[in-house]
């Protein structure tokens, strides 16, 4: 609860700091538009203003400070413009409509589930395969551990691409993408989980004959549950960020990352922030999910976390 | 088809002879600990190699490694000039500023307890901001150039650089703090004396993820607008080309790049924090 009160806050310090700051950075655009409306502004010259300093104009201007909230394509769009267009494109619009960010949210979290369920699965046979295989340890792990410092991300394009050339296309190149990018935190993560028990733990187990397989179900898989929820954490959000620049290289017309492009292209501004704040939402909320799964399979198997 | 045959043979070749290392007298040993992971790297670009020639894979899907190294060695002025612009101008200085300005923060959240319950709930949040959605808002504010890159690397790497240092900040025990009020230390004496050096290894910690983190934010930020320079500017331009070596050869660059940048933290880290468990063997 002492928390809540420091929360609200700070969140109400950052939305006044965003209001004051849209002041000087939509002014130089606020007074273009005001002095092709007729208005009188201060200097008169459009060139002249272009090299003023921002701060110059607003003491100068002061009469159009209402309107740098409200400018149709702004360059910081104020929050009221930001919280307005997610409503207006999540709450009232039909959720198959073209222009519905639930529409697009859910074509960008479809290739996510799809790349995070192959990546995670295929992320944990790998890691089984190191914990149990000397010569996969040996070989495989010290190249898991060194594509982590590679920037994947810049692979996408390409493999988006040459999918495409082949004739794959829509969410499955998008799911290869993610599925990819969540892999790596996974392998790294269960073979940590899987080796985490400690040598009293495995030898009590090979007093009881334990066959390899025995003591992989009942000590190894339950102890690495901790570290797969940790990874998984990562792994998802690695995936969403896959899907959004999966969009990005074909151009395509439906997801978020989408919906980000077309509003790059096209200037418009709240557009892009209203994708932005729901691909944050989005990913707040899969994170959140699983960490809510974490603490309950976590309190039924007797890990206090 | 003789060639597939050859790859095929090579593969499990170079498998009985990693099985035969790792499970031979020596596998502890340094040199083997090196060359099982090299010997498997080669087999794969030589089955690589070997598959792309023998299936006649089109070079506008997957060009051979040796393609990709003819390229290499024509364009390196291009891949130079390409490296300079996006890693030394957009992830070296963003790097930089981004981790001293969340250095900067986390001391100034460490002395007031209220900031640290209200920034790390919303600093958490805006961690799970896409970070590569931000780049079109940051390339319109700070224009094409290397400065916009620079400004998605900052916003990339301060969250998990704040997160690690406010951790480290609280490594100390008690006991030590303690001892630091028994000699009447000042609260700056103590941060620079004890918890500081304490909180070395969290803080190296948070400096490795952000040197990837810096990398990556760079490179995408260039595929959302750049001058007709830079990693990211490249990939995509030969994307478009179908010039699927030059694509290889940039990603070539960039795990060099990525690999070097990271090993020498490490390598300081090995230097600032020898005396933490981490370092031994």
């Amino acid at each position: 609860m002492k928390s809540l009160l420091a929360v609200l806050s700070v969140i109400f310090a950052i939305v006044v700091l965003w209001y004051i700051a849209c002041v000087p950075m939509n002014i130089k655009g606020v007074l273009t538009e005001a002095e092709r409306a007729g208005a009188v502004v201060v200097p008169a010259e459009a060139k002249v203003r272009r090299d003023m300093s921002a701060f110059g104009l607003v003491m100068a201007n002061q009469f159009v400070i209402p309107a740098t909230w409200e400018q149709a394509r702004p360059r910081l769009p104020a929050p009221h413009q930001v919280v307005t267009e997610l409503w207006q494109t999540t709450v009232q619009k039909k959720i198959t409509s073209k222009r519905s960010l639930v529409y697009h949210g859910w074509v960008t979290l479809s290739a996510t589930l799809l790349g995070f369920a192959i990546g995670t699965g295929l992320g944990v046979l790998l890691a089984v395969g190191i914990v149990h295989s000397r010569v996969m340890d040996m070989s495989v792990m010290p190249w898991a551990i060194v594509s982590q410092t590679i920037p994947i991300i810049a692979l996408a394009p390409m493999i988006i691409v040459v999918l495409y050339s082949i004739g794959v296309q829509g969410i499955i190149p998008k799911a290869v993408i993610s599925a990819y990018l969540s892999f790596f935190p996974v392998v790294v993560g269960m073979v940590k989980g899987l080796r985490s028990p400690d040598a009293m733990q495995l030898d009590l187990l090979r007093t009881y004959n334990a066959s390899q397989g025995q003591g992989f179900w009942k000590l190894r898989l339950p102890a690495s549950a901790p570290y797969l929820f940790a990874s998984l954490k990562i792994g998802i959000a690695a995936s969403l960020i896959g899907a959004i620049v999966g969009e990005l290289p074909t151009g395509a017309v439906a997801g978020l990352g989408a919906r980000l492009l077309a509003g790059s292209y096209y200037g418009q501004t709240v557009q892009i922030w209203s994708a932005l704040f729901a691909a944050a939402i989005l990913a707040a909320t899969l994170v959140g999910l699983l960490g809510l799964i974490e603490r309950a399979v976590l309190a039924r198997m007797g890990i206090a976390r | 088809m003789i060639l597939v045959v050859f790859a095929l043979i090579l593969w499990a070749a170079g498998w009985w002879f990693n099985v035969r290392l790792a499970n031979g007298p020596a596998a502890g040993s340094r040199a083997v600990q090196l060359a099982v992971p090299l010997i498997f790297g080669l087999t794969i670009l030589a089955g690589w190699e070997l598959l792309v020639r023998g299936l006649e894979v089109p070079l506008v899907i997957l060009p051979a490694p040796s393609l990709i190294a003819a390229r290499f060695a024509d364009s390196l002025p291009i891949l130079w000039a390409d490296f300079v612009q996006t890693f030394v101008k957009g992830a070296l200085s963003g790097y930089v500023m981004g981790c001293g300005a969340a250095f900067v923060m986390a001391i100034a959240v460490d002395r007031s307890d209220f900031l640290r319950r209200g920034l790390l709930p919303v600093g958490n949040f805006l961690a799970a901001l896409p970070i590569v959605g931000t780049a079109p808002i940051l390339v319109m504010w700070f224009g094409f150039d290397w400065e916009s890159k620079a400004a998605v690397v900052v916003v990339m790497v301060f969250f998990p650089m704040l997160v690690n240092t406010v951790a480290g900040l609280n490594e100390t025990t008690q006991m030590q703090r303690d001892l630091m009020q028994t000699y009447a230390a000042s609260y700056w004496q103590g941060l620079f004396k004890l918890r500081l050096p304490a909180a070395m290894p969290f803080i190296f910690n948070g400096l490795k993820i952000s040197t990837t983190l810096a990398l990556v934010g760079a490179i995408v930020a260039e595929f959302f607008g750049s001058p007709t320079l830079g990693m990211g500017f490249r990939i995509s331009t030969s994307v478009g080309q179908l010039a699927l070596d030059m694509v290889w050869a940039e990603i070539v660059v960039a795990a060099l790049a990525g690999t070097v940048f990271y090993g020498s933290v490490a390598l300081i880290e090995r230097v600032v924090t020898f005396w933490h468990p981490s370092q031994r063997g």
